[in-house]
């Protein structure tokens, strides 16, 4: 098909003027090679999946106008351990806090969160005030990024709005050494 | 004696169909390509069930490799050397570049070199400034701290730039606080920012179920 045809045109006519009749077709190959290597090139340059973005909003290293207490009942604690480990316990730091394990996942973590969160609610505190808890989460040296990531996605769908990334502190190492949670 | 003529068929075939294919592809894939800038690290995002997708422009990155070393990155050239500017101003005195120099510094997607090592390392090769690349310098102490002499440039030369903290998911935290603890410094009000995550679909799923 793309090959020239070479037989029209040749007959001679007297008298009247024909023009040499051409075939318009022309050898795609090079351009089909082209267009081809051309999709290879950008199919291999794309980069498909986009990435989502988490937005965090954590507060200044400026000193608060006024202290901001938060009742014991409607926070909680996270600690963030080493191999995927979650230490949590209700309320803030203090002497002797009933420390439990438990790990990532939606039966895990999750469900802790889930029932704690409908738990707060229920408290009537005051009238005013909203009843939403309020998490402090306290990444440990040998946790990882991804961890951090991972409980502020598990808040994002149990839709817990309030929490706080604070330091690990020794009290904290202290109480989960005598829990026998860490060595 | 007689000989059997075999018909002789054409090989051409006609390749006008397969040329619209090709090219529809290729204009798709054209429009469609966002080149990915070259990194000097490969970052194995964490992933997230979250979808808000990151904005593309004006964008101050952060990123972070697994073994803990940090680099940065703004996507305006004109930003990346405004930054340039503040940043030997500010910390960096003794640093001489030729425009030359703040040019090709410009042109970069992200760099981390420690600012003692800048000035040799713009004279580099493309290839060996890709691999050289220890990281930005973090120090506790403020006045030390190049990472935070960088971010606040950053943030001079483009206040409205949003900041992404591309980190690997394998980073210790340690690694992040510092980071974090830049960002929340109130003179950088860098406080408000994305983590780039990659998306899951299983987890998802997992969410939407428990909706239910």
């Amino acid at each position: 098909m793309a090959d020239i045809e070479s037989s029209g045109g040749g007959g001679k006519h007297k008298g009247k003027k024909k023009g040499k009749k051409l075939s318009t077709r022309i050898d795609m190959t090079p351009m089909v090679d082209l267009a081809f290597l051309l999709v290879t090139f950008f199919m291999l340059a794309t980069t498909m999946a986009k990435p989502s973005a988490l937005e965090v909003t954590m507060p200044t290293d400026e000193k608060p106008k006024e202290d901001i207490t938060i009742p014991e009942s409607k926070s909680m604690t996270l600690i963030l351990g080493k191999d995927d480990q979650i230490f949590w316990y209700m309320g803030m730091l203090k002497k002797d806090p009933d420390i439990s394990k438990t790990t990532f996942g939606p039966e895990k973590i999750r469900k802790v969160l889930k029932t704690k969160q409908i738990e707060v609610r229920n408290i009537i505190l005051s009238k005013i005030k909203s009843q939403e808890i309020v998490i402090l989460i306290k990444p440990m040296k040998d946790s990882k990024y991804r961890n951090l990531v991972d409980i502020l996605d598990e808040f994002e769908i149990c839709g817990i709005k309030q929490f706080a990334v604070v330091d690990f502190q020794p009290d904290d190492q202290v109480n989960l050494k005598k829990k026998g949670f860490i060595e | 004696m007689p000989k059997v003529k075999i018909p002789r068929k054409s090989t051409f075939i006609d390749m006008t169909a397969m040329v619209d294919m090709g090219f529809l592809l290729v204009t798709f894939f054209m429009l469609a390509t966002k080149f990915r800038p070259d990194e000097p690290v490969q970052v194995i995002l964490p992933s997230s069930t979250l979808t808000t997708p990151i904005p593309d422009k004006d964008l101050i990155t952060i990123t972070v490799s697994k073994d803990g070393r940090i680099f940065m990155g703004m996507d305006n050239p004109k930003h990346m050397e405004d930054m340039l500017d503040g940043f030997i101003k500010d910390f960096a005195k003794d640093v001489k570049l030729t425009d030359e120099e703040r040019k090709k510094f410009s042109l970069q997607s992200t760099f981390g070199v420690p600012a003692k090592d800048l000035a040799d390392w713009i004279k580099l090769e493309p290839d060996e400034m890709r691999k050289n690349q220890p990281g930005i310098k973090w120090d506790s102490i403020p006045e030390k701290n190049e990472l935070f002499f960088w971010m606040w440039n950053a943030r001079k030369a483009s206040p409205r730039s949003q900041i992404a903290l591309k980190a690997d998911g394998e980073t210790n935290y340690p690694i992040i606080k510092q980071v974090i603890q830049v960002l929340t410094n109130k003179t950088i009000q860098g406080h408000r920012f994305q983590m780039i995550t990659s998306q899951e679909e299983n987890r998802m799923a997992g969410a939407k179920a428990k909706q239910k």
